[in-house]
């Protein structure tokens, strides 16, 4: 009896799923068209699963071996049951593979289930409490029925109180497994995320590849079409995919630095606001952990909505320091800052609404191509003492000098200063651009101004152009981000590399000597946002720190965990209030290492953290500690007879 | 007496009205004038902030801040309009700066096109005129060019209306009068009572202009018009050449030990001088004391 009921059942619920996948599909294409090649994608779709996905999900190893379980036996199990019970193959074979499969999806539910007896905070709650007595529903009806077509049991077997049993497990598992991946179940991570995978926005990712640069912003007003994203269909189409892949697994929660802060942030939670976004309702169903300080359930929106009236506070997109914490971690590979950034992008542009000090900034880098309104005939001052040769005099040489904002800046003066002592003492051939630099616009980006953005890349890359040289090198990691990853949108292509990698190559080149430093007690390296996770440069300053005899005090999260200083996305201007300060945090992941040091790669981290009040430990950039251990190297005779 | 003119920047006007006039009943109309400003620092054009800063009062004027007052119980009844007016050489690079006006919400501007060097006084008042205007608010002082101040002094005079300087909020309170603070030295405030129409110029002690929205002064509409330029007489003899820095002047600290005193003596207050303490006395003595010190001092007029 149940076998012939099997077929229908099976039949019905693909119907249902297929009708839920085509009403989801065209939620998604509300969004702006972006082109994507459709079959490669597709074909690429597995690799980058099973490589790419897994590997993120694989830094927490029990996890990975749950979902390959479940997820494996769940597919192979679906196919299987198609194939005996849908149309009714008679195979002992094929359904002994079920049962296995079904065994195999049975013993990975049960690692689910243990997960969600104490649950982390991170993880949301809700209907993904149901999913792991739904996963071992279906596996186990599906064991049982698939009993006398492998042979184990007579087929008689499964009539009377038994046949309904197992008839409502079988509807109960499809229910979740089919229609719940239709209709907005848990089970719509997989749908989703398949296709988030095969049509991601930033292929470049998959592979080990890297693609962090923000994508350039058309400015034309003249089409009727607003700047940035107002409502939910200003995103691209596969950008809204993206956000229904999200499976609630707060491990981007976990990373961010503003909601650690008590800032109103909390990606997982801004991802879902997305997915209520696009498919219209409230947040009131949302089970996990709110932002900071706001109540859930009174946000609601449509896909023609303006988000920030109603789905989203301002103050939320404007918590996020850009730090890439959440995308790093996400194992959907959710691209959480763009979204952020085009929010963004439509507050400045549109409606003229960036908070705290934005608008100051904004005008002072219009009027004077720097954030603080400082005389841009003055941006030379700092290299008074100097004799840096200028780019506009010399014409020609090996390495440019981007010195970037840090040039107004006493504090950061010191580190620029170091830093040309070091290229000095190597007899690096290099020349800097004097008053001909200009911001590199990565605050007006990140304040979601991409005109002022884009005027002052331009405006740098026509004054690049006018000079030959092989490698640009900055002590800033943000101007670094923009110019290596920003500005090739706009037709500037260089070669660039932070401070760090060239110290380190002139260390091994054997073009400096340094001295041990043994001095300075316990050492720890903070690893800042825009050169670890934006540009994958771990390795470079612990290689200069390790050429100076110190041994690392790793942080716990250091590397590609590195937690933010506070001090990227324009956060410190925008400055949003929360519980904590962001760099008092970072200080005291710092303080647990016992270090008396930590070096830094970036002016802003060390602004950051030495805006921590005392006592803590020293702050100094890499490259103010190799030029204190600089060791003369004996000069051919001639040039000595000179000295 | 010297003519308010243009040298590069020009004033410009915009008038937005939202309110009733109350006695007439027709919405009110307030005109901005704007220039093309000059950043300190770099010199480069951009939007001047004495005239960002009025419109920003007259866009918060348009926007209800004190129309409840406007007419009687006829509150928010007239729509407004706001109608923004640039009166200059407007050159490519200064309708971008332009532009920068009417992303702070105003749909258009009528930029009036003169040749460089023209005294705009005459366009500006031809434009106030037709616009029917209750009320015009401009910067104190145009941040390039001659620079002299005296724009709205000159609107005021060929217009035949009052003119109030250093305001720094205005609020309507009904039958087309207006309460305007007044900016004095020293951060002091005096609230005066005007019937429009009047000009006033604003001081840079007014409340910040709203942030400029890049697109939307995009898409704004600059509405040129081509208008023949008057010779400005007195700059055509006058001799420009570079302001001097003028030195500060620094009291001399005596005996300061420290960086803070010579601080405090550089920056304090210089103590009022003369006046008298009447404690004892009657109050009729106060009040007259009080009365004389007011019309000393022009507050009041004697009768
Ligand atoms: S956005 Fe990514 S990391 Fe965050 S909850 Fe969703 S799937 Fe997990
Ligand atoms: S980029 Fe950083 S601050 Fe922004 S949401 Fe992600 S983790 Fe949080």
């Amino acid at each position: 009896m149940l076998e012939s009921v099997i077929p229908w059942l099976l039949a019905g619920f693909i119907a249902v799923l297929v009708a839920g996948m085509l009403r989801r599909i065209s939620l998604w294409r509300a969004g702006q068209p972006q082109q994507v090649n459709l079959v490669a994608g597709l074909m690429a779709m597995p690799r980058r699963y099973l490589v790419d996905l897994h590997h993120v999900v694989d830094r927490d190893k029990v996890m990975s071996n749950t979902h390959v379980a479940t997820a494996g036996g769940f597919v192979a199990s679906m196919l299987l049951i198609i194939l005996v019970h849908g149309f009714g193959l008679d195979s002992v074979w094929l359904a002994r593979a079920l049962l296995l499969t079904t065994v195999v999806m049975f013993i990975g539910a049960l690692f689910v289930f243990r997960r969600r007896l104490n649950p982390p905070s991170r993880l949301s709650k809700g209907p993904w409490m149901r999913l792991p007595k739904s996963l071992l529903t279906f596996a186990a009806t599906f064991f049982v029925v698939s009993l006398p077509a492998a042979g184990v049991l007579p087929d008689g077997f499964g009539s009377g109180v038994l046949a309904f049993i197992l008839l409502a497990g079988i509807v109960a598992g499809l229910g979740e497994m089919l229609f719940g991946m239709g209709w907005a179940g848990p089970m719509k991570h997989a749908f989703a995320g398949a296709l988030h995978l095969a049509f991601h926005r930033r292929p470049e990712r998959f592979g080990g590849g890297r693609s962090t640069g923000l994508k350039l912003l058309d400015l034309d007003t003249s089409n009727g079409k607003t700047l940035g994203v107002a409502k939910p269909t200003d995103f691209k189409w596969n950008q809204l995919l993206g956000f229904d892949a999200c499976v609630q697994c707060g491990r981007c929660e976990a990373m961010c630095p503003a909601f650690a802060a008590g800032q109103p942030l909390n990606p997982k939670k801004l991802i879902q606001d997305m997915v209520v976004g696009l498919a219209g309702g409230t947040d009131a169903k949302y089970a996990g952990s709110p932002y900071p300080g706001k109540d859930v359930g009174n946000a609601k929106g449509s896909p023609i909505e303006v988000i920030t009236e109603g789905l989203v506070s301002q103050e939320t997109l404007w918590s996020c320091t850009t730090c890439r914490a959440c995308v790093e971690e996400c194992p959907m590979m959710i691209e959480h800052v763009d979204a952020i950034v085009d929010m963004r992008r439509f507050l400045t542009l549109e409606q003229g609404s960036t908070p705290g000090k934005g608008s100051e900034t904004l005008q002072n880098l219009i009027a004077t191509d720097n954030p603080n309104g400082n005389d841009p005939q003055s941006r030379s001052w700092w290299a008074a003492d100097q004799n840096i040769p200028l780019m506009s005099e010399k014409k020609e040489a090996d390495v440019l000098f981007w010195v970037s904002d840090g040039a107004f800046d006493m504090r950061s003066q010191r580190i620029l200063r170091s830093f040309v002592k070091i290229l000095k003492a190597a007899n690096v051939d290099f020349a800097y651009l004097g008053d001909e630099e200009r911001d590199s616009g990565d605050v007006a980006r990140r304040l979601g101004d991409d005109a002022t953005f884009q005027s002052l890349a331009k405006r740098n890359i026509a004054t690049l152009k006018q000079y030959k040289f092989k490698r640009i090198v900055t002590t800033d990691p943000h101007a670094f981000h923009c110019l290596k990853n920003e500005y090739p949108d706009l037709g500037g292509n260089y070669e660039v590399l932070h401070h760090t990698r060239l110290i380190n190559e002139l260390v091994a080149g054997g073009k400096i000597k340094l001295d041990a430093l043994t001095t300075a007690g316990t050492v720890t390296y903070h690893d800042p946002c825009y050169l670890g996770r934006y540009n994958g440069e771990y390795d470079a300053p612990r290689d200069v720190l390790k050429a100076m005899g110190i041994e690392l005090a790793e942080m716990e999260r250091s590397g590609f965990r590195s937690r933010c200083c506070g001090g990227g996305g324009a956060a410190p201007i925008t400055d949003i209030p929360g519980e904590r300060r962001i760099a008092d945090m970072r200080m005291d992941d710092i303080r647990e290492t016992g270090a008396d040091l930590v070096a830094v790669g970036c002016q802003q981290c060390t602004a950051m953290l030495e805006g921590v009040v005392e006592p803590r430990p020293q702050v100094q950039d890499i490259a103010e500690m190799v030029a204190a251990q600089l060791v003369e190297i004996e000069q051919p005779a001639s040039k000595r007879e000179v000295a | 007496m010297s003519r308010d003119s243009i040298k590069s920047p020009a004033a410009t006007l915009a008038s937005n009205l939202n309110s009733s006039t109350g006695q007439t009943g027709k919405p009110l109309t307030i005109t901005t004038l704007v220039s093309v400003g000059q950043h300190p620092k770099s010199g480069r054009a951009r939007v001047a902030d004495q005239d960002a800063k009025a419109l920003e009062l007259a866009l918060s004027l348009s926007a209800g801040k004190g129309t409840a007052a406007v007419g009687k119980g006829e509150a928010g009844a007239g729509k407004s309009q706001i109608n923004l007016i640039h009166a200059g050489t407007a050159t490519a690079e200064q309708q971008l700066v332009l532009r920068g006006y009417l992303g702070m919400g105003v749909g258009q501007m009528r930029v009036l096109k003169q040749s460089d060097g023209a005294d705009v006084i005459p366009v500006l008042v031809d434009a106030v005129r037709k616009s029917g205007s209750d009320v015009v608010l401009t910067g104190s002082r145009a941040e390039a060019g001659e620079g002299s101040g005296m724009t709205p002094y000159l609107v005021a005079q060929s217009l035949g209306w009052p003119m109030v300087p250093a305001a720094v909020e205005i609020t309507a309170v009904g039958s087309g009068e207006f309460e305007i603070l007044q900016a004095l030295p020293r951060g002091q405030r005096r609230l005066l009572k005007v019937r429009a129409p009047f000009v006033a110029s604003i001081d840079a002690a007014a409340a910040e202009a709203r942030q400029t929205a890049w697109a939307a002064g995009q898409r704004g509409a600059l509405e040129h018009m081509t208008l023949s330029s008057n010779d400005d007489a007195v700059l055509a003899e006058a001799a420009v050449e570079p302001a001097r820095k003028r030195p500060k002047r620094i009291a001399r600290a005596k005996k300061a030990k420290t960086a803070a005193d010579r601080f405090k003596a550089a920056t304090a207050k210089s103590a009022s001088k003369g006046g008298a303490v009447l404690v004892k006395e009657s109050a009729e003595e106060k009040a007259e004391a009080i009365y004389q010190m007011l019309l000393s001092q022009g507050v009041l007029k004697a009768r």
